[in-house]
C-alpha cells in the first residue's frame, strides 16, 4: 500500500480494502524501519497521526470522506504547526512550537488529511542539496551516495521512498521542482500568490511559494485544490477563484504548442539529462504537441539578480530570530549585543549566515541602487521573457535541473551550488507556475522533466503532466531500498 | 552676533483606529503588559502583516486637511535594526513613496498673525514596544529590561515639516495646530501624556541674514508644548555658546531630559544606524483611487482655520473670541450647539467663556466632561434672551444644573419659582409697599439734590427685588421706582 498514489490509495479507503489508521499504522512503520538512514523527517507524530486517521475512519464511516479524507502526508518543517515543534532546519528553532497552524497545514486538516510529521530540509530553505540542514542531511533514496536536492529534500526523499504518499514543500528557486527531479516525483510549485504563505516560514517573501510534491500529476492537482485560495492573512495571497484542477485532467494534448527555451539546453546540461529531456518531448510529439524552440534571453542573469533579490529580503525576514523572544539563546549574555552576536552565531548555520551578510551588504547604504535596484529591473525583464513567450506557445519544457542528483559532498563551493538551479530560479523571479515530472534515469539517478505555463495556468501544466503519465511509467518507478528487502 | 534659528519637526500621531497597523490586536490604551501583542504584533516565525484600511483612510484625511498631494501610489517599506522591543528586526514604515505629499499647516501666533509652515509629507508606520527598565531596578532581576509590546503595531502617522520654524514659540505653535487639525478630524485622541502625539526636533542656529543652515542637531523624546519649548531654548543655547566659543555644532542626535532641562548626545552621524529601507514584500503598494480621496474630502469635517474664520464673519464674533472658541474641535462643537439653541453667537459665546469656562477651570474639568451639556446651556441662554429669567436668576439656574439640581433650565426656573415678574401691576405693588416701608429713605431721596439722587435710587431697587426673591424684571423696577420717588418730590 505505499506504492499507490493519492487517487488509488482514496479508491481503497473506499473500497474497505484498509483503514487510514491501517494506512498511517504501515507507513508510520515504514518511517520507523527506514528512516534511520534517509533521515528525511525532523519530527514524526505518531499520536496525532493515528487520531486523525481514526477521525478520518470515522468520517468515512458516516459518509462525509472528501477526496483527501484519510490520505497521510507530510509537511516541510517550514510550515508551522500547533503543538509540534517547526524548526526550518535550524538550530535556531530546535525548540520553538508555534502557537499556531499555517494556513495550508489548516486547509489541509480541514481535508481530512493525516499528518506523519514534519520533513527535513536546508536550514530556512537556503541549499539545493539538503545538505544545510541542522539535522543532517538527507540521503537520496534511489542512491544513498547522491543528495535528494533541496532545499525540501525531506519531503520529495520520504514520497519517493515510499514513507508517504504525498507531502507538502516550499520553492524559493527550485526547491520543490529540483529535489522532485533529483528524487523522481512529480513536484508543483504553483503561481506566486496562488497558495497563502501564513505560517510559511519566510526566507524570500516575493519569491516563496508553497507546493504540493507527490506520486503523479492527478495528486498534486487533488492536493492544489485544497491548498490553494485567497487568505486574508495574507496580502500577497490573490483574491482568485479557485477552479477544480482535476477537471482538466483528460483534455486531449493535440494543438499544444510547446516552447524548447534554447538557453535551457547549452552548456553545462547533462548530455544523458538532455537525453531523456528530449526523449520526453517526443512523447508530447506523439500525442499531438508542436515543439519550437523559443528564446528568453535574459536567462543568464536570473541567477545574480535571486542571489541579490532573496539574500536582501532574507537578512530582513530572519532578523526576528535575536534571542530575544523565541528561538535559541545563548547563555548567560553579559548584554544585549552579546546576547545577539552569541544567540545568531550559534543559532544559524554558514549558508544562512552567507545569505544574511550578503543581503545587509547589498541593501546597505550605497550598495542598494546598484544591487537591489539593478536586480528588480532585471527581474522585470526576466519576466518580461516569459510573457513574450507565452505569447506564442502554451507551455515551456526542459530540464528541471542541469545533472541527475550529485554526490553527498560533492559541491563545496557555495557558487557551484548556486548554479544547480539555473532552470529554476528565473520562474520564482517571474512569479508563474512550474512543474517537475520523472522522465527517465541516469544510471540509478532520476530526470525531471520541467513543465512551465504562464501565471495562473496550474489546470492545464497538470493536465500536460498527466497526460505524459499516462503515456509514460517513469513516475511508476520505485526505489529499491536495501533495509527494506532486509 | 545676531543669531537665527531654524526649526523643523517630526511629529509622530497615534492613529485613533480600534485595532492596529497590521494586526487585529487592539490598541487600547493601559492594558497590562504584553496582552494586546497577537503573534503578528510579536513577529512569530511565519506571520505576516495586513495593512489596516482605516489607518489609509486617516492618513489621507490628514493629507486633505493640510491640502497636500495624495500619491496614487504609495510604499511600505522595511525599516532594518535591532532592538529588543522591535520584534521584528525592523519597522515597516514608508521611505520612498509615502501616503501624503507635500503640504501646508498654517500657524497663529500670539500677536495673532498667522504663518505658513510648509509640510514635506507624511507617511505611516508601525510603533514599536516599551522597554521596561524601571520594573526591574532592585530586588529580583535587577538590571533586567522588561519588553512589553502592547504598542507594538499601533499605527502612527509621521508628519515631517520643512525647516521653516524660527523660533520655540513658533515650533510649539504649529505642534499645537497640528494637535488642533488631528484632533478635529478625529484620526487621533492627541493625547500627549499617554504618548498618542510625540516629536522630534531638529534644530540649528545660523548668523542672522547668512542663507545656508548651520549644522542641526536632532532632539528626541519631546512630548509635550512646554517641553518643545525648553529644549529648543536650551539647545539653541547651547549651540550659539558652542560656536562663539570658537567650536562646532556636530550633526547629532540628542535625548531631552525634561528633569534636568537639558539634552544629551545620543549618538553621532558617525555612530548613526545603517537602516537598509527596502520595499516590505509582505505589503502590495497601496493604490489609493480618485473616488476614494474624493469621498473623504466630501466628508471633511470643519476644520480649525475655517471654523475660526466663520466664528469670526458669520457670527461677528471678535478675532479673539473665534480663536479660542475654535481652539479644539470639543469647544467649537460646544459652542456650535450652544448657539444654535439660543440663537444668539455673542450671549453663546459669553456664556461659554465666561460661566461655563469659569467652572470647568475650578474644577479642572475638560469641556468633553461637563456636568451642564450644551443643550442645556444653550435653553438657560435662550431664557434670558427672550426675558423669562434675569440675569442673576440665570446664574442661580447654571449653579443648579451643574449640580444636577435639574435635567433643563425650565424645570429649575419651575422649581425655584425664578420666572421674572414682568407684570406691571405686581412690582408696582410692591415699590408701594416698600415706599411706605422706608420713609426715612423716601425722606433723604426727597431732599437730596436731583443729581444725588440717581445713586440713591440703589437701596429701593434692591429692597424690591429682595422682595420678589429676585425674580423682578430690575429694568421695569428701575423706571417704575424713579416714578413714583420722583412724583413724591
Amino acid at each position: 500500500m505505499h506504492d499507490k498514489t493519492l487517487a488509488e490509495l482514496t479508491r481503497s479507503l473506499d473500497a474497505g480494502d484498509f483503514s487510514s489508521r491501517e494506512l498511517t499504522q504501515h507507513l508510520l512503520g515504514r518511517i520507523d524501519r527506514l528512516d534511520g538512514e534517509l533521515n528525511s523527517f525532523i519530527t514524526v507524530t505518531h499520536e496525532q497521526a493515528l487520531a486523525a486517521a481514526d477521525a478520518a475512519d470515522a468520517a468515512r464511516a458516516a459518509g462525509k470522506a472528501g477526496t483527501l479524507t484519510g490520505l497521510p502526508l507530510a509537511l516541510k518543517d517550514i510550515f508551522c504547526t500547533q503543538d509540534v515543534k517547526t524548526t526550518a532546519g535550524s538550530r535556531m528553532l530546535d525548540s520553538f512550537i508555534a502557537p499556531y497552524d499555517a494556513t495550508v497545514v489548516e486547509k489541509l486538516k480541514a481535508a481530512g488529511t493525516v499528518s506523519l510529521g514534519k520533513t527535513n530540509m536546508d536550514e530556512f530553505a537556503m541549499g539545493s542539496s539538503n545538505e544545510n540542514s541542522h539535522y543532517g542531511p538527507v540521503k537520496n533514496p534511489w542512491d544513498f551516495t547522491a543528495v535528494p536536492g533541496g532545499s525540501s529534500g525531506g519531503s520529495a526523499a520520504a514520497v519517493a521512498a515510499g514513507l508517504v504518499p504525498a507531502a507538502i514543500g516550499t520553492d524559493t528557486g527550485g526547491s520543490i521542482r529540483q529535489p522532485a527531479a533529483f528524487c523522481g516525483i512529480t513536484g508543483l510549485k504553483p503561481t506566486y500568490g496562488r497558495v497563502s504563505r501564513y505560517g510559511m516560514i519566510a526566507y524570500a517573501s516575493s519569491l516563496d511559494q508553497a507546493g504540493p510534491m507527490a506520486r503523479s500529476a492527478e495528486d498534486c492537482a487533488l492536493l492544489l485544490n485544497a491548498m490553494a485560495g485567497h487568505d486574508l492573512r495574507d496580502s500577497t495571497c490573490v483574491q482568485r477563484g479557485v477552479p477544480d484542477y482535476t477537471e482538466e485532467l483528460g483534455t486531449a494534448l493535440s494543438g499544444l504548442k510547446i516552447g524548447l527555451p534554447s538557453e535551457y539546453f547549452g552548456d553545462g546540461l547533462d548530455p544523458q539529462v538532455e537525453a531523456a529531456v528530449r526523449e520526453a518531448i517526443k512523447v508530447f510529439e506523439s500525442l499531438g504537441a508542436s515543439v519550437r524552440e523559443v528564446s528568453l534571453p535574459h536567462t543568464h542573469y536570473a541567477i545574480p539578480a535571486y542571489y541579490v533579490i532573496a539574500p536582501a529580503e532574507a537578512s530582513s525576514n530572519l532578523s526576528r530570530y535575536d534571542g530575544v523572544r523565541f528561538g535559541h539563546r545563548c547563555a548567560n549574555p553579559v548584554d544585549l549585543i552579546d546576547l545577539y552576536k552569541r544567540s545568531r552565531a550559534e543559532g544559524f548555520g554558514d549558508e544562512v549566515k552567507r545569505r544574511i551578510l550578503i543581503g545587509t551588504h547589498t541593501l546597505s547604504e550605497g550598495f542598494f541602487d546598484a544591487y537591489y535596484k539593478k536586480a528588480q529591473q532585471v527581474r522585470r525583464l526576466i519576466r518580461q521573457d516569459f510573457l513574450d513567450a507565452f505569447e506564442e506557445v502554451d507551455v515551456l519544457m526542459g530540464p528541471a535541473s542541469p545533472t541527475p542528483a550529485f554526490d553527498l559532498g560533492a559541491n563545496k563551493d557555495p557558487v557551484q551550488m548556486y548554479l544547480q538551479d539555473i532552470y529554476t530560479i528565473a520562474i520564482n523571479l517571474a512569479g508563474i507556475p512550474g512543474m517537475s515530472v520523472p522522465a527517465g534515469f541516469v544510471g540509478k539517478r532520476p530526470v525531471g522533466l520541467q513543465i512551465l505555463g504562464s501565471h495562473f495556468t496550474e489546470s492545464r501544466l497538470l493536465n500536460v503532466a498527466h497526460q505524459f503519465q499516462l503515456a509514460t511509467d517513469w513516475h511508476r518507478q520505485r526505489p529499491a531500498l536495501a533495509e527494506e528487502n532486509a | 552676533m545676531q543669531w537665527e534659528t531654524v526649526i523643523g519637526l517630526e511629529v509622530h500621531v497615534q492613529l485613533a483606529t480600534r485595532s492596529k497597523i497590521f494586526s487585529g490586536a487592539s490598541t487600547a490604551f493601559g492594558a497590562e503588559p504584553n496582552t494586546q501583542a497577537c503573534a503578528v504584533d510579536l513577529g512569530l516565525p511565519g506571520v505576516l502583516p495586513v495593512l489596516n484600511e482605516a489607518a489609509v483612510a486617516m492618513a489621507v484625511k490628514f493629507g486633505l486637511a493640510i491640502h497636500a498631494e495624495i500619491p496614487e501610489v504609495s510604499v511600505f517599506d522595511r525599516k532594518n535594526y535591532f532592538y529588543p522591543d522591535l520584534p521584528k528586526g525592523y519597522q515597516t514604515s514608508q521611505m520612498y513613496q509615502p501616503i501624503v505629499g507635500a503640504g501646508v499647516v498654517e500657524i497663529t501666533l500670539e500677536d495673532g498673525t498667522t504663518k505658513p509652515i510648509r509640510v514635506h509629507h507624511a507617511h505611516l508606520e508601525e510603533d514599536a514596544g516599551k522597554s521596561l527598565h524601571e520594573l526591574f531596578s532592585s530586588g529580583k532581576g535587577h538590571g533586567m529590561t522588561g519588553i512589553d509590546l502592547n504598542r507594538a503595531g499601533t499605527p502612527l502617522l509621521e508628519i515631517v515639516s520643512e525647516p521653516d520654524m524660527r523660533s520655540a514659540k513658533e515650533a510649539a505653535a504649529y505642534l499645537k495646530a497640528i494637535h488642533s487639525i488631528v484632533t478635529y478630524l478625529g484620526i487621533s485622541d492627541g493625547n500627549m501624556a499617554e504618548g498618542s502625539m510625540r516629536c522630534d526636533v531638529n534644530v540649528s542656529v545660523r548668523p542672522k541674514g547668512q542663507e545656508a543652515f548651520g549644522t542641526r542637531a536632532e532632539i528626541k523624546n519631546v512630548n509635550s508644548f512646554r517641553f518643545v519649548e525648553r529644549a529648543i531654548a536650551f539647545e539653541v543655547e547651547r549651540q550659539i555658546e558652542l560656536l562663539e566659543d570658537g567650536g562646532k555644532v556636530v550633526q547629532e542626535t540628542r535625548l531631552f531630559d525634561p528633569e534636568r532641562d537639558e539634552t544629551r548626545s545620543m549618538r553621532t552621524k558617525e555612530e548613526a544606524n545603517d537602516y537598509r529601507y527596502f520595499p516590505c514584500p509582505d505589503l502590495l503598494p497601496v493604490v489609493l483611487d480618485k473616488a476614494y480621496i474624493d469621498h473623504l474630502r466630501d466628508n471633511l469635517p470643519e476644520l480649525p482655520a475655517e471654523k475660526r474664520a466663520r466664528f469670526e464673519n458669520e457670527l461677528g464674533l471678535s478675532a479673539y473670541d473665534a480663536s479660542v472658541l475654535s481652539a479644539t474641535r470639543e469647544m467649537a462643537d460646544y459652542f456650535d450647539e450652544v448657539r444654535e439653541v439660543c440663537g444668539d453667537a455673542k450671549q453663546a459665546a459669553n456664556w461659554v467663556q465666561g460661566e461655563l469656562a469659569g467652572a470647568l477651570n475650578r474644577e479642572n474639568l475638560a469641556i468633553k466632561d461637563s456636568p451642564v451639556s450644551a443643550r442645556q446651556l444653550g435653553e438657560l441662554v435662550a431664557r434670558v434672551l427672550d426675558d423669562t429669567i434675569n440675569g442673576k436668576a440665570a446664574k442661580q439656574v447654571f449653579q443648579a444644573l451643574w449640580n444636577g439640581q435639574g435635567a433643563s433650565a425650565d424645570d429649575i426656573i419651575e422649581a425655584q419659582g425664578l420666572k421674572q415678574v414682568t407684570d406691571t401691576g405686581a412690582i408696582e405693588a410692591m415699590i408701594d409697599q416698600v415706599i411706605a416701608d422706608s420713609p426715612a429713605q423716601v425722606a433723604q431721596y426727597r431732599d437730596a439734590e436731583p443729581d444725588k439722587r440717581g445713586k440713591m435710587i440703589g437701596y429701593f431697587v434692591g429692597q424690591v427685588m429682595k422682595a420678589s426673591r429676585g425674580t423682578a424684571n430690575p429694568q421695569q423696577v428701575n423706571e417704575l421706582l424713579k416714578q413714583k420717588l420722583d412724583a413724591l418730590c
